[in-house]
């Protein structure tokens, strides 16, 4: 790259730029405290991850103007490890994660994101969207209807404020009515103090506790590979959605070696592992902001105010927090998806809804897109070896013809043995297969098949119509005996 | 009478009808006419979008292809037309696009696809009624 372009990438649009990133760290911070609570860890864990991040991608990110910090994707894959093994385990998860995204980043491996179908992607925004929800839920049990009262109020205002201005977020404007509320008047909520410790400091430079040995390796790693699968895809999901929105192009395999060295540090800095935040990510263009300033501006604003405002940060009551998750899980959602669910194929809703399924039932986003992807290979395979024979009888030659169409390969020359009577008596037998492509060795030993079985007949075959790769096959693989002809 | 006309649209039915009543507007010289077709890409629209098709490069086919229609519509009207994308919130970027060539007149639908973002957020063609300073025709 050169020094113009990245001069252009970080100084282009200051104003924009530090406005934007100022309204962005605004939002976050609610968020990152949120996620935090949803992945059973310490406030200031998700604070210094989205710090990090943030500053980190600024400089080393692929795709300028994009938001990435603490995630709720991420928060709900490291429940069961924080829960099982602590937080100094999931920061060495997080640095694997790291890794294993600078490792898909440097071989290329964003290509491969176009095998995951687009039913899958929006299976996996809807499943992260009931997953924020339902983390939600515990925060009820057991409270009177002042938690009730006050989520409602929080919604009220995050929908209703925007009708004033759209200057400040309106989540940020309500944690502060909601929290100025409880606090004058009183009232006994659950706050984010109650949560965990927020200390005003910088995050520090430390290697994760833990002993490093293959039995470590073995518990991070699952959780490590999913962060990084996940992060990737939401990444490079919101890139493509930044790229449309302000009409220019990224560099996806930079964005994402630039995650995993983000992720790196963060680990390194008691911070959890993060990605890009399309809601986040939405607001920043919006707000004017399309420059690697904006990031930076948002990182390092953000831990500012922490250090700045953290005693009053621990004040905020869950039910503010609730309330800006319920509205982050209703954006989230892409409610056209269902709308358009019985408008779309069959195979696609379903595969939709298998995708929401598995992450609802196991928690887990990582086995929801696996599923996904599994499931709509083998819808396409089977939809692929769908084969229809016609065929006619021309009795003046007692000739049989055979038109072939579809794609013939393992799983469809089944459907081709069947519709051809190998035993039947006739002189000749024509098979055209113009239609049709040959894809591997079994379509190639289908066909020699019927030629042996009507040559016991004394029946002569002939195979019209093969295009030049189906021929080229044919002929590597040691294909028909004498009947190719044209 | 107009001859340089940015027809705003979000590709619904009542959009549709405002570029009839363009054309009738200037059936009488329509050979003489330049019709915009002007398509705003908001962040909910990219969301959206890239949701459905995956990436920006289909997506921008899609919605090429959304217009197809209406241009070749246009065009055997005998009038110039073009296809214009802007990218940012509807009402902002179409004041922007109206500086950068020498319209005459825009042309709205006066209701989009939403019906409960116009309670939230107000129709775009009531901020364009406030702030275009040329001629603007909503269509009903």
């Amino acid at each position: 790259m050169n020094v113009t372009s990245l001069k252009q990438q970080w100084f282009g649009n200051v104003r924009g730029d530090v406005l934007a990133g100022i309204v962005v760290a605004l939002a976050l911070i609610p968020e990152a405290i949120a996620f935090s609570i949803i992945a059973g860890v310490d406030p200031m864990v998700g604070l210094y991850a989205s710090f990090c991040i943030a500053v980190v991608i600024a400089f080393v990110g692929g795709r300028p103007g994009m938001i990435s910090a603490a995630t709720g994707a991420m928060a709900l894959l490291m429940i069961t490890l924080v829960a099982d093994y602590g937080l100094e385990y999931l920061l060495a998860a997080t640095i694997l994660t790291g890794i294993l995204q600078i490792v898909f980043g440097v071989l290329k491996l964003s290509r491969f994101m176009k095998f995951v179908p687009r039913s899958v992607m929006v299976g996996f925004v809807n499943a992260l969207a009931i997953l924020i929800f339902t983390a939600q839920i515990q925060h009820f049990v057991g409270e009177t209807w002042i938690m009730y009262a006050l989520v409602g109020l929080t919604l009220a205002i995050i929908y209703l404020f925007p009708l004033v201005t759209k200057a400040v977020p309106s989540t940020l404007v309500a944690i502060i009515i909601v929290t100025a509320i409880v606090v004058i008047m009183n009232v006994g909520v659950r706050n984010v103090g109650d949560m965990g410790a927020l200390t005003q400091s910088l995050p520090v430079f430390a290697l994760p506790n833990i002993p490093i040995n293959l039995e470590t390796l073995m518990i991070i790693f699952p959780y490590s590979l999913a962060l990084a699968i996940v992060g990737i895809l939401e990444s490079l999901l919101t890139a493509n959605i930044v790229d449309d929105m302000t009409d220019t192009e990224s560099n996806k395999n930079k964005e994402t070696r630039g995650q995993g060295i983000a992720n790196i540090v963060s680990g390194f800095f008691g911070g959890m592992a993060g990605c890009a935040m399309i809601g986040q990510s939405v607001i920043n263009v919006k707000s004017g902001g399309s420059g690697r300033l904006s990031a930076l501006v948002a990182g390092a604003f953000l831990m500012f105010l922490i250090l700045v405002l953290g005693n009053i940060v621990v004040q905020i009551p869950m039910a503010a927090l609730a309330g800006v998750m319920i509205m982050v899980s209703i954006s989230t959602f892409d409610w056209s998806s269902i709308k358009n669910l019985n408008r779309i194929p069959k195979s696609d809703a379903s595969v939709m809804v298998v995708t929401v399924a598995t992450v609802v039932i196991t928690h887990n986003l990582a086995y929801g897109v696996l599923a996904g992807v599994v499931l709509s290979m083998f819808f396409f395979a089977s939809k692929m070896s769908k084969v229809t024979v016609y065929t006619r009888y021309d009795e003046e030659n007692d000739k049989r013809y055979y038109r072939v169409r579809g794609q013939l390969f393992f799983a469809s020359v089944t459907d081709l043995l069947n519709s051809v009577d190998s035993n039947e008596k006739v002189t000749e037998v024509e098979i055209d297969l113009t239609k049709s492509h040959l894809w591997d060795d079994s379509a190639v030993g289908a066909l020699n098949k019927i030629e042996a079985k009507f040559n016991r007949n004394n029946v002569k075959v002939t195979f019209k119509g093969l295009t030049a790769d189906s021929a080229r096959l044919l002929n590597n693989i040691g294909g028909l005996s004498n009947g190719s002809g044209h | 009478m107009f001859k340089h006309i940015l027809i705003a649209t979000d590709g619904s039915d009542n959009a549709n009808r405002a570029i009839e009543k363009a054309v009738e507007m200037v059936e009488p010289y329509k050979e003489h006419v330049s019709m915009d077709l002007v398509y705003c890409i908001d962040g909910d629209t990219s969301k959206k979008d890239i949701l459905k098709y995956g990436d920006a490069e289909l997506a921008d086919i899609k919605r090429r292809k959304m217009f197809a229609n209406k241009l070749s519509y246009l065009e055997d009207q005998g009038i110039k037309t073009e296809n214009v994308f802007l990218h940012g919130e509807p009402a902002k970027t179409i004041l922007t696009q109206l500086d950068s060539k020498p319209y005459d007149c825009v042309v709205v639908g006066s209701r989009g696809m939403n019906e409960f973002q116009t309670l939230i957020l107000g129709s775009v063609s009531h901020k364009l009624a406030k702030y275009v300073k040329i001629p603007l025709l909503i269509v009903k």
